[in-house]
This record gives structure tokens, C-alpha cells and sequence, in this order.
């Protein structure tokens, strides 16, 4: 079994302030901390995981600055056997269909079976690179995967949808899967796994390195134009219910329902 | 001059944050008010060979050094003080003398296990009349048909009940002060050596800490470590490695004390607003972050010292005394901007400061570290 996991080096929002720059267009990053994208954290277990059942290899890919080596290099303590970063900054990387369109350009002459990749990003939240990725290499996909089954030449992916209900769908292989938070429990990788995946083989790539034409995935190719960013002013409301117990119930439960909350 | 940690070590770093924060600090309350040893915790460090991080490939180790090790007491410390000085004083002080000075076979026979963390480790020094004062070691060994005679007993002993291997300071050449002291490897299961209640402490409540007592304790002649009469010479040595680790702990109780009391600032209103838009707490955090910036650059130059082979003497004690006392002030500020709710065990922040205290007192108290830097200083 040879799988690709492709992960996403991301800001981690939740305990520095977010500030717009003044050009409306970029966030100020310089307070943040970074690491992997939550979803691909799990997509690394899951690939390793099926790696450890199956026997195999997988590979890393990623689209990211040398700040993200450190991720990269945690992917392969966990299990993970080599890495390509692209590093390439003509690329639009607002645009999921831009990002997937190089990341099938540098899997697209390697032998896979089985690409994972986490649903969504915590970043920009698209939900669509790992979609767009199995369209431009012309493969199955599944996405919001929460169990993979992998068969004889077929995975089975049970898939999250909404309400708590689960879809389950058999694909032939090769495929693109993206994974959904919390189908496993990603591993902490052990120091001797550290010391080994600094042994491990990671290249670094230019688009031209890959052979694709910048102008197909940079902003002038790409049909989505990022025009402004701003931090929305939070609103509250607050309605209190007024009467005895049972008829504060009542209001209670009629406005639940008019909501569509129950 | 490079003050950033190695693309290695920042991983390192990485794996223990995420495994303290998320695996220990949830229980770290319960442990403290149980009073409960963290056996399953201990379990999963050794999995992540956390117990192999300062020791050579030879002996079983990583082979990383000093520096990641202190990153990674500082990490586990701040989620859990208790088992933060489990670790050290395996490490520092239980394992490091056989690492240090055991011949060829019991550094195979030992420290691999320690290790692995198949056994814990600890290091019997300190008496009720030889605090302070090594020289005043009542403990005594006899040499008798190949066999060493030993009586006596350690107090306020790290890791005692469940340490697989104990490292003691006894007198062999009696009259002859610090330099009739020599050390002796044994093994738990040693008959003649026993283990009192554990103790009930201030702080580090879920750690292990007990007297041991030798009655008539047979130990074979090749567990003496290193030579006859220097044993004081080498726990000085060992001392100097292992105030570093002390250091880390504070370091981390440091961190934890500080962690809380900015969350709680940022969140806690009064006046109409965030209590730290007052300048009163912001200077009081401002100057938390400020000690425990200095502390870190301290202990980490005192363990990246040690990973050059260099002296560490007068640095082990200036990061041991600064970071302890970072600690115990840092917990005390948390507690106080805590106000009342710090002095409740609703919060962490008691726990902290009674986890602190103990920073100044072990491993020789800020006294001595005073009396061992101005030596250094040449007084």
C-alpha cells in the first residue's frame, strides 16, 4: 500500500488576537504560533496506521515555507517515510483549486494508492483542496471520512454526514480520502522516532522543479479574487423570559421551535 | 551564539508540551489531592523514551544530551510538578552517578533499564543530620569477607518506594570527614534494605518521597561505584547536573504559575473591563515574564554547558537559585492575581506554590547555592 498524506502548516488563531493588516488583503501573523492543520494531524495517523496494518510506505507532501520542516519532520517521527515541501511563492494559495492543481502536479507521475488529506483547513476552511485534488489526478474520492476499511484493491470510507448519521461507500483504488477529526487518536511521536526522521529524505521543489507553468496556478489563473478580510463585530442579544416556571417554560419551548433549534 | 533550539530539540519540545498538556496536566490536580504516584503516566514517558534523552546509544539512550532533557522536565513540570521531580530525580540523580561513574558492567547492567524506564532510579544522600552538611554521613560500610556490611538510613528520598535502584553515600574511612565517603549501587530487592510510609508533604504531593533504612544490608564488593572514598567528590559532580534539572522543574512551575495567571487576567472582569487592562497586573505579569525569560536562558546555557563537557559548577547553582525563586515568587504573584480564588484548590495556583517551595530546598537549599557560587566567585 502506498499512500500520500498531504498536510497544511496553519496559524493557530486561538490565543493570539487576529489583526488585518492595513491592506484589507493579509492577516497579521507575526503573533501567531504555527503548526499542522488539526484535520491532517489525523490524516498522518490514519496513513500510518494503514501503513502499519498493510505494510507500505508513505509520503508527505506539502505546499509551505521552511518555518514548516519542523511539521514535516514530526509527520515522519510518527511513521511517515519521506517528504517533497513545495516552496514556490507565484503560487495563489487562497484558491483550494490552485493549491489542489500543484499538489496533483507533483503526485502525478508517483505511484500511489491511496492519498488522505484532512477535510477542511483550519485557516481559510474551503473544504475543497482534497476534492479538487482527486478531480485533477482523475481518481475516486470520499470526503469527511471518520473510518477507513481498506480491502483488496477497494477501500470502504464511512463517511460523517450530517445529524450524526454515517454514509459508508466503496471505492476502487486509487483514491483520495479526507479525513475527519477524531477517527483515531493521532500519536505522540517517541524521541527514537524524532532522531530517525532526521535521517529521512525531504526535497524541497520549485514549481519549475515540477514542471508546471506558474501562470496556471498563480493569481492571474486563478478565478477567485481575495478582495477584502475583516474581523466581524460580535452582536448579542439576550431576550429574558418573564412569568411562573410553567408558563417561562412554555415561551421557552415555542421559541426553540420557531428557531428550529429542537 | 545561536539561541534557538535545534529543528531535533524544538520536536522534542513539541512532543512532551503536547503530551504534558493534554495526557498530565488534565490529572495533575486529582494526583496532588490523592496523593496518587502517576505509575500510568511514568508508563507512557517511557514509551516516548523520555527516560532515554540523556544518555548515549551505547547504554541504551537517545543520545540527545542534557539540553533536550531539561526541555523536557520543563515541559512535564509545568503540567505536573509531581511527576516533573519523578523524572528529574530518576534522571539527574538516580541514574547519572552509575552513568557517570560505574564501571563498564554496571553501566550495562543498570542504566539501560533506567533508560528504557523499565525501573526507576533514585539517589540516597541526604540524612536526618546530613542535610546541608554530606560530610556529616552516619551511614556506614564495612568491608567484610567481599562483602560490604551497611547500616544506617537516608530521609526525604525521591522515587524510595518504587525505584528498582538506589544510589547511597556511605562512610568507609570513618575520622576521615567528606573524604571517607563512598557511594554504593543497590539493587531494591536487597535484603537488609527496607522503606519507611512515604512522607505527607507541603507540595509535590504525588510524588514518592520516604526514608530507607539499612539493617545489617549485604551488598557484593563490585557494587561499590567508582572508587573507595569518592563518593563526596562524585556527588558533587552529580549535584551539578542535577541542580539543572531543578532548575527545568522550577522553570516549569514558573511557566504554568505565570500561563494561569495571564488566562485569568485576560478573562476576569472588573471595573468594566479585562483586570489586565490595570497596569497593576500588567506589572506584575510583565515582571513574571521577564524572571522566567531569564531563568530559561539560565538553565538552558547550564545544560548546554554540561553537553560541551564543560564545568558547570557555579552555572547549575546561579540557573537552580534564580529559577527556584522565580518559581515560588511567580506562584505567588498568580496566586495574588487570582485574589481570593488563588487560595482556593478550586485553582491551580495553590498547588503551584506549594509545588515551588520545595524548588528552594532540594538539591541544596538557595543558601548553599549562594555559598557554592560565591566559592566559585572566589570568596
Amino acid at each position: 500500500m502506498k499512500s500520500i498524506v498531504c498536510i497544511k502548516y496553519v496559524p493557530d488563531t486561538s490565543e493570539a488576537e487576529v489583526k488585518v493588516n492595513p491592506d484589507g488583503k493579509t492577516v497579521d501573523d507575526s503573533r501567531f504560533s504555527f503548526d499542522i492543520n488539526d484535520a491532517d494531524n489525523y490524516a498522518v495517523e490514519e496513513s500510518v496506521l494503514i501503513k502499519e496494518d498493510k505494510g507500505g510506505e508513505v509520503d508527505v507532501l506539502s505546499i509551505g515555507p521552511k518555518q514548516s520542516e519542523v511539521m514535516i519532520r514530526m509527520a515522519m517521527a510518527k511513521g511517515c517515510d519521506r517528504a517533497v515541501r513545495v516552496e514556490d511563492d507565484r503560487i495563489a494559495d487562497h484558491d483550494p483549486l490552485m493549491v489542489a492543481k500543484v499538489l496533483a502536479g507533483a503526485i502525478k507521475d508517483k505511484e500511489f494508492d491511496l492519498i488522505l488529506t484532512g477535510c477542511w483547513a483550519d485557516d481559510y476552511g474551503h473544504m475543497s483542496t482534497g476534492v479538487a485534488l482527486a478531480e485533477y489526478l482523475g481518481v475516486n474520492h470520499a470526503s469527511m471520512v471518520k473510518k477507513v476499511e481498506v480491502l483488496d484493491g477497494k477501500v470502504r470510507a464511512h463517511r460523517e454526514l450530517e445529524g450524526g448519521l454515517m454514509e459508508v461507500v466503496e471505492l476502487e483504488l486509487p483514491a483520495v480520502l479526507t479525513i475527519q477529526t477524531g477517527i483515531n487518536e493521532p500519536r505522540y511521536a517517541p524521541i527514537r522516532g524524532i532522531r530517525q526522521a532526521q535521517k529521512k529524505e525531504l526535497n524541497v521543489v520549485s514549481l519549475d522543479d515540477l514542471g508546471i507553468d506558474p501562470a496556471e496556478v498563480g493569481s492571474e489563473a486563478s478565478q477567485v479574487v481575495l478582495e477584502n478580510l475583516y474581523i466581524p463585530e460580535v452582536e448579542s442579544a439576550a431576550e429574558f423570559i418573564e412569568g411562573e416556571p410553567d408558563e417561562k417554560a412554555d415561551k421557552l419551548a415555542s421559541i426553540l421551535v420557531k428557531g428550529g433549534l429542537v | 551564539m545561536n539561541f534557538s533550539l535545534s529543528e531535533s530539540q524544538l520536536l522534542i519540545q513539541k512532543t512532551v508540551r503536547d503530551f504534558a498538556q493534554n495526557e498530565l496536566a488534565p490529572i495533575a490536580a486529582d494526583l496532588d489531592k490523592e496523593a496518587r504516584f502517576p505509575h500510568e503516566i511514568i508508563k507512557q514517558m517511557a514509551e516516548l523514551d523520555l527516560f532515554a534523552l540523556p544518555y548515549s546509544e551505547e547504554y541504551g539512550g537517545t543520545g540527545d544530551g542534557c539540553l533536550p532533557y531539561v526541555v523536557a522536565v520543563e515541559e512535564i513540570s509545568r503540567a505536573c510538578a509531581s511527576t516533573g521531580i519523578t523524572y528529574a530525580a530518576h534522571c539527574s540523580i538516580g541514574t547519572d552517578p552509575i552513568y557517570l561513574f560505574g564501571t563498564e558492567k554496571q553501566k550495562q547492567k543498570w542504566v539501560g533499564p533506567c533508560a528504557r524506564g523499565e525501573m526507576l532510579a533514585a539517589f540516597g544522600l541526604t540524612e536526618p543530620n546530613a542535610g546541608s552538611d554530606a560530610g556529616g554521613t552516619k551511614t556506614t560500610a564495612v568491608l567484610k569477607n567481599s562483602e560490604w556490611l551497611i547500616n544506617g538510613s537516608k530521609c526525604f528520598i525521591t522515587n524510595a518506594t518504587h525505584a528498582g535502584v538506589i544510589v547511597i553515600s556511605a562512610v568507609t574511612e570513618p575520622g576521615q570527614g567528606t573524604k571517607g565517603i563512598s557511594s554504593f549501587i543497590v539493587p531494591r530487592d536487597t535484603a537488609g534494605f527496607s522503606v519507611s510510609e512515604p512522607y505527607d508533604k507541603l507540595g509535590l504531593k504525588a510524588s514518592d518521597t520516604a526514608e530507607l533504612y539499612f539493617d545489617d544490608m549485604r551488598l557484593p564488593e563490585d557494587n561499590l561505584l567508582g572508587k573507595r572514598g569518592e563518593g563526596f567528590k562524585q556527588l558533587l559532580k552529580v549535584l551539578d547536573g542535577g541542580r539543572i534539572s531543578i532548575g527545568a522543574l522550577a522553570l516549569g512551575i514558573a511557566q504554568a504559575s505565570f500561563d494561569a495567571a495571564l488566562a485569568y487576567a485576560r478573562e476576569r472582569r472588573q471595573f468594566g473591563q479585562p483586570i489586565s487592562k490595570f497596569q497593576a497586573i500588567q506589572f506584575k505579569l510583565a515582571d513574571m515574564a521577564t524572571s522566567i525569560e531569564m531563568a530559561r536562558m539560565a538553565v538552558y546555557r547550564a545544560a548546554w554547558l554540561k553537553d560541551q563537557g564543560r564545568a558547570t559548577t557555579r552555572e547549575s547553582s546561579m540557573a537552580k537559585l534564580y529559577a527556584s525563586e522565580t518559581a515560588v515568587k511567580a506562584a505567588l504573584e498568580a496566586i495574588q492575581i487570582f485574589g481570593g480564588y488563588g487560595y482556593m484548590k478550586e485553582y491551580p495556583v495553590e498547588r503551584y506554590l506549594r509545588d515551588a517551595k520545595l524548588m528552594e530546598i532540594g538539591e541544596g537549599t538557595s543558601e548553599i547555592q549562594r555559598l557554592v557560587i560565591a566559592r566559585q566567585l572566589g570568596c
